[in-house]
């Protein structure tokens, strides 16, 4: 009961903050509604076992992520922003699309039965040796060669953005 | 206990909203939150699998995800940027430079 009440309460804050961030004029607004946002995804994540993955959705998300969007907010021209039309022309084709997605979400998820074989990670044999370790064993053994890929990624997207941001490259 | 098919609803109802930003918004930065929006949705799906699977590949899915988000981002911010110094907007209908 506490657990369900809990579960709605973050997802009424998410699904508000959500909507705020589409449909604000001001993108400082946005970005800060995006704030709220996170912090209560990473409670939903807390809420299905998964600390390690909260702990890093609270720094990089939270942290990180919405720093630099700040960061690039600031950079750029708001206050001209502010008077335009913040829709596009054909908004009354694409939100009705977007609804229609919804509906197909509702459909297939009302006829899906959602099972699939168990794994060996049970609540207790992940709280045996803690869930920050248990996500790392099986980071560094099964996923080891996607790990490695990752870091490549995040390599060429620092290059990228120095690359991109800079003035001239000469 | 909450059931599987709250936390599924919940990432289908965040993913819906993010589509319909995506589509409907001019402003550059606000589709690139939406992207965002559309990653916390998934990563909420399969954070809500992994738990009622037993299994960690979904966590583990998702710490790649927000590895990518983050490359995303700053890629993605320093093409926004160099596109301000260029054309000094931020509004889709006006970057039509690729347009026939």
């Amino acid at each position: 009961m506490l657990l369900q009440a809990g579960f709605l309460y973050f997802a009424t804050v998410i699904i508000f903050c959500a909507l705020m961030v589409i449909t604000r004029r001001n993108p400082v607004h946005s970005v800060l509604f995006m704030l709220p946002l996170f912090f209560h995804v990473a409670g939903i994540f807390v809420m299905l076992n998964a600390e390690f993955v909260a702990a890093v959705q609270v720094l990089v998300y939270a942290g990180a992520i919405m720093v630099l969007f700040l960061f690039v907010v600031m950079l750029l021209n708001v206050e001209r922003e502010k008077i335009r039309e913040r829709f596009q022309v054909k908004w009354f084709v694409t939100v009705p699309l977007g609804l229609t997605l919804a509906g197909f979400f509702v459909i297939i998820l009302g006829r899906s039965s959602f099972t699939g074989t168990q794994g060996q990670y049970t609540i207790e044999a992940v709280k045996a040796m803690g869930n920050s370790q248990a996500v790392g064993q099986v980071l560094y053994t099964d996923f080891l060669f996607p790990f490695e890929i990752a870091s490549i990624i995040l390599l060429v997207a620092m290059v990228g953005a120095i690359v991109l941001a800079k003035k001239n490259l000469d | 206990m909450v059931p599987l098919s709250w936390y599924i609803t919940l990432s289908a109802l965040v993913f819906s909203i993010g589509v319909i930003g995506v589509l409907s918004r001019r402003n550059i930065l606000i589709i690139f939150l939406s992207i965002e929006l559309i990653l916390n949705s998934v990563n909420i799906s399969l954070c809500a699998f992994s738990h009622f699977l037993n299994s960690l590949r979904g966590q583990v899915f998702v710490f790649f995800i927000m590895a990518v988000a983050a490359a995303e981002a700053a890629i993605g911010l320093a093409i926004i940027i160099a596109l301000y110094r260029n054309k000094e907007t931020v509004i889709t209908e006006e970057i039509n430079i690729m347009k026939w």
